[in-house]
């Protein structure tokens, strides 16, 4: 039982010359992988998670699908709005991650994770992707509850799969925006008022409920600037077949996610102190 | 090959005003158990966290098995343990899931994971408990799974902050036997914090003092007593009141430690 617990070889210490992406993806790994394992332990947070995106669909979907009072060019209001709560759920997840990454410092697991040969980067790309994961979770949740109210949703693979990549990046970038935060005001009661404070707007303030063409051109502006919009119009687009730019929602949600990761990896550090 | 696990040349940090440890040099032979023993507030932590690379280090001040912190902190951490002072494992996970998070950060290959795993959860008595959540764990089992997590990537320095603060005593004593079992079968170097000074006389081959960010009395718990001379019935703690000018404990930052300590416990459960 000596074996493996003694110490390694001397040349091992040059293993940390192996960094860049192939770094980065196993502790990307390793983090979903936590994810998953936490989320088998405990679903009754997927029901509970559920349950607003739930209100939203059957109370607010259902009546104003029967006031035809949103036009929303030929669609049906639920339809037209499920994308939109499939990215809400998603995104009030990846809020959540600002709080915990307080907590995981308060608690001593943050030291702990940066004491290892992980770069910050991949630290906060692995929560990232974490958070990705759960806002995956809540994404099939909303999926089945969309169908069971009777919206029709593409069962194309290919564009399943594009619905994948859009609340994986859209989570990210939420993650890393609430890292963000999280590492300038390092306080969990002051970062939970701060979670409240911009979930709401970020969502009224995008296309998830209504479209564009029905907010006041101050309204259009922040639209035009919340990736939010971008990731549900993505959604709708693949989702129900609305007219969607593709290919800038796909880099507006890439680069945002890459510019979350550089702001708060280079935050951690202030976490760390 | 010889050079000492840990070399620290005076080591300067500052919180704004505050001087955390003003002019430090250490040296950590290979193999020892060293204790850093000080009231809360004395500088350990800050001193530990440098020697992790957790606070920004100059250049030519920590050395680690030879390699410059500053320079390689990715290397060093390869070679380092680490179990920080509050209870941090994770409660949601099982304890086998968190040993095997850290196997993967320290890219232990997959072929050796799982058994690498099941090692050091046995090495730390943990066998039985290890497909429960740590949250239904005692702060003595935490504290060991903690330690199964420091020693899953075979590290050649074992840093322990603390380890036995807000344990009782049947679990610190525990903690210590186990800590000495990993050092008699692998020659690991471990370097530890503790303001309990009758643990370190009993578990540390060297100790050095440290009293308001410096570090003075450096040396075997032993030589450090017989220099006070005052008999063999003489302890560390008072070693350390002779070398204090009395205070043992800085209460009201002590208080608050224990109460932080004690949240952590709360909340796994």
């Amino acid at each position: 039982m000596s074996v493996p617990l003694a110490a390694p070889p001397a040349g091992s210490v040059d293993i940390d010359r192996r960094m860049g992406p192939r770094l980065i993806l196993s502790r990307v790994v390793a983090l979903c992988v936590v994810e998953l394992q936490k989320l088998s332990h405990d679903r009754s947070e997927l029901v509970t998670r559920a349950v607003q995106p739930a209100l939203w669909l059957v109370i607010f979907g259902v009546t104003f699908t029967k006031l035809h009072a949103i036009p929303t060019g030929g669609v049906p209001y639920l339809d037209f709005l499920a994308p939109g709560v499939l990215a809400q759920s998603a995104l009030f997840v990846s809020i959540f991650y600002g709080i915990q990454i307080i907590w995981e410092r308060d608690a001593g697991v943050l030291a702990k994770l940066m004491v290892t040969p992980t770069p910050r980067a991949a630290l906060v790309t692995g929560k990232a992707f974490a958070a990705g994961v759960r806002g995956l979770a809540q994404a099939v949740v909303v999926y089945a509850i969309a169908e069971l109210l009777g919206v029709r949703f593409t069962v194309n693979p290919l564009k399943l799969l594009g619905v994948v990549v859009v609340v994986l990046l859209g989570a990210a970038f939420f993650c890393c925006l609430s890292v963000t935060i999280a590492g300038l005001v390092l306080s969990r009661d002051r970062m939970m008022g701060i979670g409240q404070a911009i979930m709401m707007p970020l969502f009224f303030a995008s296309n998830a409920l209504y479209p564009v063409s029905l907010m006041p051109g101050w309204l259009q502006v922040v639209n035009h600037v919340n990736p939010l919009s971008y990731q549900v119009e993505a959604l709708r687009g693949l989702l129900i077949g609305t007219p969607a730019r593709l290919p800038l929602d796909f880099a507006v949600l890439l680069v945002a996610t890459a510019v979350g990761i550089v702001a708060a990896s280079g935050l951690l550090a202030r976490l760390a102190r | 090959m010889s050079e000492p696990a840990v070399s620290v040349r005076g080591l300067h940090y500052q919180f704004g005003e505050t001087k955390a440890v003003d002019g430090v040099d250490l040296t950590v032979l290979r193999g020892e158990i060293f204790g850093l023993l000080g009231p809360n507030g004395a500088g350990k932590t800050t001193t530990i966290r440098a020697i992790t690379a957790l606070l920004p280090v100059p250049a030519d001040v920590i050395e680690v098995f030879g390699l410059d912190v500053a320079k390689r902190r990715m290397a060093v951490r390869r070679l380092i343990g680490y179990v920080p002072q509050q209870l941090s494992a994770d409660g949601s996970l099982s304890g086998v899931e968190n040993v095997a998070l850290f196997a993967r950060l320290f890219d232990v290959p997959r072929r050796q994971r799982k058994e690498r795993v099941a090692e050091a959860l046995e090495i730390m008595g943990l066998t039985d408990a290890a497909g429960r959540l740590a949250k239904t764990y005692s702060g003595g089992m935490i504290r060991r799974l903690e330690l199964a997590q420091a020693l899953v990537s075979s590290p050649r320095l074992l840093i322990l902050d603390e380890p036995t603060i807000g344990l009782d005593p049947i679990a610190r004593g525990s903690v210590w036997e186990r800590i000495a079992a990993v050092r008699a079968e692998t020659g690991m170097t471990v370097l530890l914090t503790t303001h309990y000074m009758e643990e370190a006389e009993q578990s540390c081959d060297r100790v050095g003092l440290m009293h308001q960010g410096k570090l003075g009395q450096l040396g075997t718990p032993r030589e450090l007593i017989d220099g006070l001379g005052r008999g063999p019935d003489a302890t560390l703690e008072d070693v350390f009141r002779a070398y204090s000018g009395g205070s043992l404990e800085d209460e009201q930052k002590g208080l608050r430690d224990v109460r932080a300590t004690r949240r952590t416990a709360g909340r796994l459960g």
